[in-house]
Order: C-alpha cells, then structure tokens, then sequence
C-alpha cells in the first residue's frame, strides 16, 4: 500500500530513467537529507555528530568504494584500509608540503594517489580472479603499512611515525566544530554516493557487471577487460583514497599507519556483506550496523548495569551471534532485507 | 541497586539534592582484545583504590565517580568512548585512555574541552612541556626518561661506562617502538657504545630472524621494547638461541607477570622497568580488607592484587585523587573541581614521602612534583627481575637518567608541534 505506484505514468524517456523511479522513495531521500542537512547540525548532541554519525559516513563511503570493485565489477579486494591509508599520508602531505593548497583539492589529490596505487596493484586482476585475487591485494596491506613506516618522508620526519592532521580550512571558513564537520562529510558522501549511482547505471557500471557475471563472455561482447577492471579499481581505491582522509582529517585528528590495518579492511568487507553487496544502498546500510550495533550494544549494557568485563565479552558475542543470523535469513543483506519489505509493501494487505 | 536506594536516589533527585558532591572521572577502558589482560589489570587498580576512598568518605566528603567505556585498545571507538564519556554524569574531568592510539586521537580535543588527560608511561614524551600540552600529563616517567634510564643502568652495571660496548634496541615496529630512538641515538653517539635497531613487525609472534641477528651480533645488552605477545614470544626465543636472560632489559610493558608467566623457565631471570616497586604495601592491605572485603572488588581474581598492572592502575588512581585534594585546597575544600581546576590540581601534584606515608604507599612509587615546566614529575624508574614466581626490584633507589639531554629534547619535539599547530607556549594559570 505504501509503495502503491498507481497514477504515477512515465511519459518521456528521462522519467523512465530516473534514479529512483518511484515517488515514494524519492519523497523519502529527499526527506532524509533535508533531515540530515538542515535539521542533524542544529539538534543533534555534539557526541552523536562527531563519535557516531561522521564515522558512519566515512565508513559509508569506503564500503562504496569496496562495493564498486567487489560488489559491481567482481574482483575481491582486503586492501581497502591500505588505499584508505594512502589517500589520508597523501593529503596530509600535499598540505604540508604545499602550504595554501585548498584541503578539498588536497583530498581530491590524494584520492588520486590512492587511485594510482590502486592502478598498480590492480594490474594482477588481469591474471587471476577471486579468492587468488584476494590474496594479492593483501599484499596492498602489508606493502603500503610498511612503507609507512619505513620511509620516513611520508609521515613528514616524524620519530614515532603518528602524525597530526591538519585544520580543515575552506576558502578561510573554519571546519573545526563537529557540526561543521558532518555538514562537510555529509555534503562529500552525498554527492560522492549520487555520482556512484550513476555511474553505475551507466555503460562503465554495465561493463563492470558483465566482467563480474562472466569476464570471457564480455569479453566477447567487445568490451576491454584491461580497461575495464583497472577502471574498477581506480574509481574504488579514489573512494576509499577520500574516504581515508576524512578518517583522518575528521575524525581522528591523526594520520598514522596503525589506524589503516588489516582489522579495517575486514570491517569494510563486512559491511557490504552484511549491507548488501551490488548496492549504493547497502554501503550504507551495512556501514550503520557495523558502526552503530556494538555502540548501541554497548549503552544497553551499561544501562542494564552490568559488570564491565561481562558487559565487554557480551557485546562481542551479540554482535557475532546477530551478524551470523543476519547472514542466515538474508545471505544477500541488508539492503535485499529492505527491497524484499519494498515489494511486500506493494502488496499490502493482499500476499499476491 | 536496592529498592530503597532506588527511592531514595528518586527523592534525592526530584527534591533539586543532585548537587551530591561527585567528581566524575572517565575511563575509557578495554577488557577484551589482544591487550584485555593489561587493560582488567590497570583499570582495576584504578577502580579498586576509588572503591577505597569512597569507603573512607571520598575526597574531603567528594566522592570519585567513574564510567567504563570499552574501546577494545581501537582509536576510532575510543574517541567514540571520550565523546560519550565527557558529558557523561555532568561532564568529564579527567580521561585516561591507557593507548597511545587513542591519545593521539583526543589530544586535540581535550584542550577544547578543557579535560586533563594523563598518560601513565606512555605516549606523547613531549608532552611533559607543559606550556605546550597544557591538558597533557605524561605522569611519572615518559618514555625518553625511561630510555634515558636504561642507559644510565646499563651504565652502572657496566662499571660506569658503555665505550665500546653493543646494545640491541629489539622493538615493536610501530609509534611504541620508534618513540625512544631519539634518546637512544643521543645517548650512544654521547657515551660512545654502538646501539643495534633490530624492529620486530607487530605483533610479533614470530622472532627466529631476528635473534639469529643478534646472535650474530653478539651484544652485550638487549633492550626489548616490546608489547603483548611479542615479550614472551622474545623471552622464548632468546632461552631456544641460547641468549642469557639477565642480558635482556624489558621496557615495563614487558615487565608484567602477563610477560613472565607465560613464558615458564625462559623468563627466570629476565629483567624489566617499572615506575612500582614490587611487594605488598598497607594501601593494598587496605583495598584487600575494605574493598575487596565488602564485595566491591574490580578483579575477578584477587590473587592479582598487587600484580604489576594492577599496581600501576592503584598508583594512577593515588595520584588523580591526589590532584584532586590539591585543587581542593586551592578552589575550595569539600566540593567538586572542574576539569579546568583539575588540571591546575594536576600541574601542582607534590607527593612526597610524607604524603606517601600517609597513603600506605612509602616508596610504592617515586615521589611526584609536577610544575608547568614539568608535566611528569619524576622521571625516576627502577629495574625489577623475574625470580620464576615474583618480581623483585633490584636496584635499592630510584634511577635517575640524563634528565638535561631529555629536556632538551622535550623541547626541541614541543617547539616544533606549537610551530605546527601555531601555538603560543605558555603556562596556563
């Protein structure tokens, strides 16, 4: 009933290709994000702003990177806390070696750098596919860390190797408030995440998907696998490349290596199993739970009075035991869970 | 909590009496994950002598109260930890998040907030300049003191000079282990002994490469900077290659029963760092009878009272509820502090051996004076070895490093951090 699409005709061919076809959703999006622009900022406590809702966006946005290679062009990746890494030391450096460069064009700079070396280690993909494929991006990992914290011209000279980030100052406007730093990330996630949904309606997006679902048939087809895949991992690694510096430049206040392990890769690819893989939505989704869950988890516990130690193993084992039952009713997550609701709320109150 | 405290607390609240006289303390702790063991250890320590003070009527009348946050030792969920914490309760006037992770994390926020953070021998070395890290104290001994330290008993055990001699520095390979380079550098360039970096990559469960280097090289000392797993692992590894363990010096994340324990034989022997003296005081007897006595203990096991990390968390808590009573003096007795008043109280710590006396705690600890100048207030470690059931403190007094070569680097490392962040140095008041 909710999702009643009665009365709702597409005339022209620009109707019929929007984003969201129903109006319905589109009434929603466009809720939630004057929700999150215009009202979050001016009523949300300082600690939901800052602790909860900008690491979701930026966990959001690097599970979108995740989600194009693995979940839309078919090639397993571990290194996304590596490309994170790279793009957080490659702004950080572009500030501090270019004083008076703009931030934005710092994280735009070093989501290429994240891009290139996406590039590189992409170039085994040509070769070998899945789990093997998987492997060789571990290396991505270890490579990047430890070039981290062997060179120390990256980290600026610094002895320990942790360095701190830079304000973020736009056009002489301060970002230094957590209001002003979620309207910044949220406003980078946003159009990051519409320019993702297009591109993957798009003919890249399709190319992407018919190399996922069976490279040597596209290949026959007529389209490049060389340029295709290596397309998929540059756009991902830019992604997780800005994903990476807002980590660092709103979140943390830190850049160092520590911060980008292989602990990070595993919780990305978490997330968009869980969320849902293929799916902008399902970034999102899956970057909430993942996020959110072991926080929330953590106040009820506090708030039933438990002792701590308890409290801590609890939470650890809720959180494993929901993402294993999660994973059971909906092997393909999150964001199938809510189209599934979609069509059954369609056809509400008859089943069929 | 009982139905009467229940009614009571409502009454106390609705009839406008929620000015009880607390002093909220955060704790954003971690009791499971790779450093679970350190974490129950220190935080309980911490815990317990709070639960002690409480029971003696709390700080002039003020009691201590707290909140758990588990970060699992991860940055990011720790600065979710300190963002929830700092209003919790009426807000936050002290933080202690035991990760040099997570401290780097808040440490430009605590200034916002006007929270003081302490770093019980870790982090940040130069944040004992307090004219630049304000809110930052490095409580004790910093990392360089301890470096500094070590050299000096080396120093000693060698009849006074290290010329010629070889040292190995076998370290973790991350922000820990880098972090007395500096002095280490210095100090060997200044006495003249030939110093071997040899980084283990985290977390260090598999050494064989690196001790057939120092086999190899055959040093006259090892000075493991180690973390976690990685000291048993090297504990281990060194009895396999048949290194003697007397020639090993742990830095004191090494030097805990969770290091030795683990390690059996092999660790017979091994020596350590601490800012404690191991053995039993009467402020542990007290937190055994009153504590502990009434049910209100914070370890699961109570053999663990006095371990290495539980002492170093009674310590932590002997010195907040010390800065505490100092800012009381100052801004008036019997009522809470804020954290700006905190810090004052932080920043005038003196504990003598009178103070300590009156403490139970003579000699627990070195004794503790801090000034704007001087956010650690000590600098003073002792060695400590592993007997195969305990540890005993071998060096009778309190050592003392080359203070004037740490400052100096403090400074240097502090100027440059306010060059960056431009900051005015100053003493706050």
């Amino acid at each position: 009933m909710f999702y009643r699409e009665a009365g709702q005709f597409k005339t022209t061919y620009e109707a019929d290709g929007q984003i969201l076809p129903i109006r319905q959703d589109r009434i929603a999006l466009l809720a939630t994000l004057t929700l999150a622009v215009l009202v979050l900022p001016f009523v949300a406590t300082p600690y939901l702003l800052s602790a909860i809702l900008i690491p979701f966006l930026i966990f959001a946005l690097a599970a979108l990177g995740l989600n194009i290679l693995t979940g839309y062009a078919g090639q397993l990746s571990l290194g996304t806390a590596a490309f994170m890494a790279v793009g957080a030391f490659a702004s950080w450096n572009f500030v501090y070696r270019f004083p008076g460069l703009p931030i934005l064009v710092a994280f735009v700079l070093g989501g290429l750098c994240a891009a290139m070396v996406g590039i590189a280690f992409g170039l085994p993909s040509l070769r070998i596919r899945g789990f093997y494929l998987a492997a060789s991006t571990l290396a991505t990992q270890f490579f990047v860390v430890w070039c981290l914290t062997k060179i120390p011209a990256l980290t600026g000279g610094s002895a320990s190797g942790v360095i701190t980030a830079q304000k973020i100052v736009i056009l002489g406007y301060a970002f230094d408030t957590p209001q002003r730093k979620y309207v910044l990330v949220l406003l980078i996630v946003a159009l990051m995440a519409l320019l993702a949904k297009n591109m993957v309606r798009s003919n890249v997006g399709r190319s992407w998907m018919a190399v996922r679902d069976m490279d040597v048939a596209a290949e026959v087809i007529g389209i490049r696998l060389m340029r295709t895949k290596l397309l998929a991992f540059a756009v991902s690694s830019f992604y997780c490349g800005v994903a990476g510096a807002l980590y660092a430049f709103a979140y943390l206040g830190t850049v160092e290596p520590e911060a980008y392990s292989l602990d990070l890769s595993f919780r990305i690819l978490f997330m968009i199993i869980i969320g849902g893989v293929g799916s902008i939505l399902g970034s999102f989704l899956g970057a909430a739970f993942i996020v959110l869950l072991p926080v929330g988890l953590n106040i009820v516990a506090h708030g039933l009075g438990l002792p701590t130690s308890v409290a801590s193993n609890l939470e650890l084992m809720v959180f494993g035991a929901l993402i294993i039952f999660f994973l059971i009713v909906e092997p393909h997550g999150l964001a199938r869970l809510w189209q599934i609701g979609k069509e059954k709320l369609r056809l509400w109150p008859f089943p069929h | 909590m009982t139905f009467k405290s229940l009614v009571l607390g409502a009454v106390l609240a609705a009839s406008g009496a929620t000015a009880l006289a607390q002093q909220f303390v955060a704790l954003p702790s971690y009791r499971v994950g790779p450093y679970a063991s350190g974490g129950a250890g220190f935080y309980g320590g911490i815990i317990d002598y709070f639960n002690l003070v409480n029971a003696n009527g709390g700080v002039n009348g003020v009691k201590v109260t707290w909140e758990e946050c588990e970060t699992e030792y991860n940055p990011s969920r720790g600065v979710e930890c300190y963002e929830r914490l700092k209003t919790s309760q009426g807000g936050a006037t002290l933080v202690e998040p035991l990760s040099t992770g997570i401290a780097y994390g808040i440490l430009d926020r605590i200034p916002q907030d006007k929270i003081p953070m302490t770093m019980l021998g870790y982090g940040r070395s130069d944040a004992a300049n307090g004219k630049v890290f304000p809110y930052v104290f490095p409580l004790i001994s910093s990392y360089w003191s301890q470096a500094a330290a070590m050299v000096k008993y080396l120093a000693d055990k060698n009849g006074g000079s290290l010329k010629g001699k070889k040292i190995v520095h076998l370290y973790h390979d991350s922000a820990f282990g880098k972090e007395p380079l500096p002095v280490l550098e210095a100090l060997a360039q200044q006495q003249g002994f030939e110093l071997v970096k040899i980084p283990v990559a985290p977390p260090g469960s598999e050494q064989q490469a690196q001790w057939l280097q120092i086999r190899q090289a055959r040093p006259d000392h090892v000075i493991l900077w180690g973390w976690g797993v990685m000291n048993s692992v090297a504990i281990k590894t060194a009895q396999r290659n048949g290194f003697p363990r007397e020639k090993i010096l742990g830095v004191w994340w090494a030097g805990s029963e969770e290091d030795t324990v683990p390690s059996g034989d092999a660790a017979k022997g091994y020596t350590a760092m601490s800012f404690n003296t191991p053995g039993n005081y009467p402020v542990l007897d007290n937190i055994r009878q009153t504590v502990y006595g009434a049910g209100k203990g914070n370890l699961a096991d109570k053999g663990r009272i006095g371990s290495v990390y539980h002492m170093r968390g009674v310590t932590a808590g002997i010195l907040f509820v010390e800065a505490m009573r100092a800012a009381q003096e100052k801004f008036g007795k019997g009522k809470p502090v804020t954290g700006e008043q905190l810090r004052w109280g932080l920043e005038n710590l003196n504990i003598d051996a009178a103070r300590q006396k009156a403490i139970g705690a003579v000699n627990m600890f070195p004794t503790v004076k801090t000034s704007c100048e001087d956010h650690e207030g000590s600098g003073a470690v002792k060695v400590q070895q592993w007997d195969g059931k305990k540890w005993v403190a071998i060096t009778p007094n309190w050592i003392v490093g080359d203070r004037a070569l740490v400052k100096r680097l403090v400074d240097e490392s502090s100027t440059k951090y306010a060059a960056e962040k431009k900051l005015t140095p100053a003493c706050l008041k």
